[in-house]
């Protein structure tokens, strides 16, 4: 996995509570058995006319929000499907991080198996964060993963919250995996008081 | 938007080491370690695997040199990209074929057992896990799927995984959580006549709104919930992410235990017993305190119809469309625009909305009693001339106890076409989805935009309601049909 210790990059505001994943990737995109190449398909039916035409107007097309990387949406964001799919075309499109004022828990577990921060602002702060993306020129912010904190260079600053170990695991690009495995004693034990049931094991199908 | 009147909701203190929940138990039963500074370690009794959400945590294994590491406790079966026409037609389309096929490839390679294709017992995973008696009491069970949050109905702790935690959970049988918040909705009294566990689920999820429970796990409780049959409790807990929630839960009783006994896989003989006797100890102590509590009045609750994007805009279907005059932002620019995609007045009467399609079927509403009780509703009538309906059975099991008990030509007579089991219209990955435009009464779970199909219009439906709109054409209250 990616690290993450500090980013800097253009947002992009995108006005909308309760983004779902079925918006961020819609499902005709989940065929594909890579975890690559979902980035065109980010947004889709927002940014797209049902012939494939792109259509004008949606914001991550603006060119004064090209190559942002990183998004800013209202309450509740990445509800819905459990789609991992949602976090690589957000990675794939250039995204790092998505701020919001609450997000949906299997979503914001995905960002954290793909080094993609969910950066949990007060409703009044991640508005803030909107109205300077809408209003601001180019506007850039720094999030800062080792301080826990968000800040532009015209005044604003504000922390954010992250499990500990989730942040240790994201600033040292660590594989989960591995370390569960790092368990394998206690597994075994756990698997050997608590065996499948013989009903489990059976061969019939 | 606030629909029902008698809301409270009250912060308890933190609990007693002694009293716990039934999902304090559950949980507690199945931590391997607790690493300091770590998320705790969780032990997975069953992990279920479909084509959509496994092909990349299949890949991952190969690329570290990992096995599945409990094969036994691992089952896979093909549901949301297969057709719904009838078994054997070829499926046309290619890149669906090759996520299936790379499924039953996965599964040879890494020994997993696959309810395939061809296979009597193919079904949604969420309905093959009870109906095979895969899902017991008690169990931790987990599927790269939101709505697996189903399994709970059985008193099981059940939550949806993205794919970087289904190939955790394939090589390690555990997973690194943390520990969600407990909520208690407390549904007193009893479901009116017509009034079913999908409009118990709207009307909470109306309530409390779509994440109303993000970062905690229900426990439903209360004399309505415990009335429920189990078609209706996995009705209730798979609609529990709809609000947010990581899973929803109902402690197991004699019906659970009735529903369980004799399935294929459940435990037998002396091994029954001591099963038993293990779930009688599970259900939550008295006193025992949760993080919220929600209270309900059962009386309250009608048949409900969505609205608009997503699962929180409801409105009882005696109801109107809500008036965006009054609201204040950011909820009148949702509205809006949720009404602008549905193609809405604001104010217009539910009754009045004229549908195309219906679709009754899904994780939330394809079992046999859902069937039984659309059929009800369709014997002796005919679908409008306007509209097209489908019954997509959730399983093959289920499809072969429908056609026994006749459920199959009721449904054909009255107009419906009978389809093969899948996910279908649910999520449209299939060839069954909505054109640009086309309303659709649904019993499934997600209204949101294109969801059954880039344009489609969805309204959240009981099967009961979705059968009497594909009859009458537009929505009608269930509680006036003439049954015949």
């Amino acid at each position: 996995m990616k690290p993450f210790h500090t980013h800097h990059g253009r947002v992009a505001p995108l006005e909308r509570v309760n983004v779902d994943t079925d918006q961020i990737i819609p499902k005709q995109f989940l065929k594909r058995i890579e975890r690559t190449g979902f980035g065109q398909f980010l947004f889709y039916d927002w940014r797209f006319s049902g012939d494939g035409k792109k259509k004008v107007g949606f914001v991550l097309d603006e060119p004064r929000y090209a190559g942002a990387s990183i998004l800013v949406a209202g309450k509740n964001f990445g509800c819905g499907s459990s789609r991992e799919h949602a976090v690589w075309a957000l990675t794939d499109f250039g995204f790092r991080a998505v701020i919001s004022s609450s997000f949906a828990d299997i979503f914001a577990n995905n960002s954290t198996k793909n080094g993609f921060l969910t950066v949990q602002l007060s409703e009044q702060e991640a508005a803030e964060v909107m109205r300077r993306a809408r209003e601001k020129k180019d506007y850039e912010l720094t999030i800062d993963l080792e301080q826990c904190e968000v800040r532009d260079d015209q005044g604003f600053r504000a922390k954010f919250p992250v499990d500990e170990f989730v942040r240790h695991c994201l600033l040292n690009g660590l594989d989960d995996i591995g370390l569960t495995l790092q368990h394998e004693g206690e597994i075994s034990a756990y698997e050997t008081a608590h065996p499948a049931p013989r009903s489990l094991l059976s061969s019939e199908a | 938007m606030r629909l029902l009147n008698r809301y409270e909701k009250l912060v308890i203190q933190p609990p007693m080491a002694s009293k716990q929940t039934l999902f304090e138990k559950i949980w507690n039963a199945h931590l391997v370690a607790q690493p300091s500074g770590r998320s705790p370690i969780l032990y997975i009794d069953l992990h279920l695997v479909h084509e959509v959400t496994s092909p990349q945590a299949f890949d991952g294994l190969r690329a570290a040199g990992r096995k599945v590491r409990q094969t036994a406790r691992t089952v896979a079966t093909v549901d949301h990209n297969i057709p719904t026409e009838p078994r054997g037609t070829p499926i046309t389309d290619l890149i669906a074929a090759k996520q299936i096929s790379a499924l039953q490839a996965n599964c040879k390679e890494f020994g997993v057992r696959l309810f395939d294709m061809d296979s009597p017992d193919q079904g949604i995973v969420h309905v093959i896990g009870p109906e095979l008696g895969l899902t017991r009491p008690g169990m931790t069970i987990v599927c790269g799927d939101s709505h697996t949050s189903t399994h709970g109905a059985f008193g099981a702790l059940a939550f949806g995984i993205g794919t970087s935690e289904v190939e955790h959970v394939l090589a390690t049988q555990c997973l690194a959580q943390q520990k969600p918040k407990t909520m208690k909705i407390d549904v007193r009294g009893r479901l009116a006549e017509g009034v079913t566990a999908k409009d118990l689920a709207l009307g909470i999820i109306g309530q409390i709104g779509t994440d109303g429970a993000t970062g905690h796990v229900i426990e439903y409780a209360g004399t309505a919930v415990r009335a429920l049959s189990m078609e209706g409790r996995m009705t209730l807990c798979n609609m529990s992410i709809e609000a947010g929630a990581r899973a929803g839960m109902v402690a197991p009783d004699e019906i659970t235990f009735a529903y369980v006994k004799g399935k294929r896989f459940a435990p037998h003989g002396g091994e029954w017993e001591k099963a038993v006797e293990y779930w009688r100890s599970l259900p939550t102590d008295e006193g025992a305190a949760f993080d919220k509590i929600i209270e309900m009045d059962a009386a309250q609750l009608c048949p409900f119809v969505t609205w608009g994007t997503n699962p929180g805009m409801v409105a009882p279907v005696t109801g109107r469309v809500p008036e965006v005059n009054g609201l204040t932002q950011p909820e009148r620019r949702s509205t809006e625009l949720a009404l602008l995609y549905m193609g809405l007045e604001p104010g217009k009467r539910i009754e009045d909305i004229g549908i195309d399609r219906v679709f009754i079927g899904s994780c939330t509403n394809s079992r046999i009693e859902d069937l039984r009780a659309a059929a009800r509703v369709a014997r002796g009538h005919h679908v409008s001339a306007n509209v097209r309906a489908m019954v997509v059975p959730g399983s093959q099991t289920v499809k072969r106890a429908a056609e026994q008990e006749g459920l199959d030509q009721i449904f054909l007579d009255a107009g419906f076409e009978w389809r093969e089991s899948g996910c279908s219209m649910c999520l449209g990955m299939n060839p069954d989805i909505l054109q640009p435009g086309e309303r659709c009464a649904s019993t499934s779970n997600r209204n949101f935009e294109g969801r059954q199909g880039r344009g489609g219009r969805t309204h959240l439906v009981s099967p009961m309601m979705a059968a009497a709109a594909a009859i009458a054409g537009h929505f009608t209250d269930i509680r006036n049909w003439k049954f015949q």
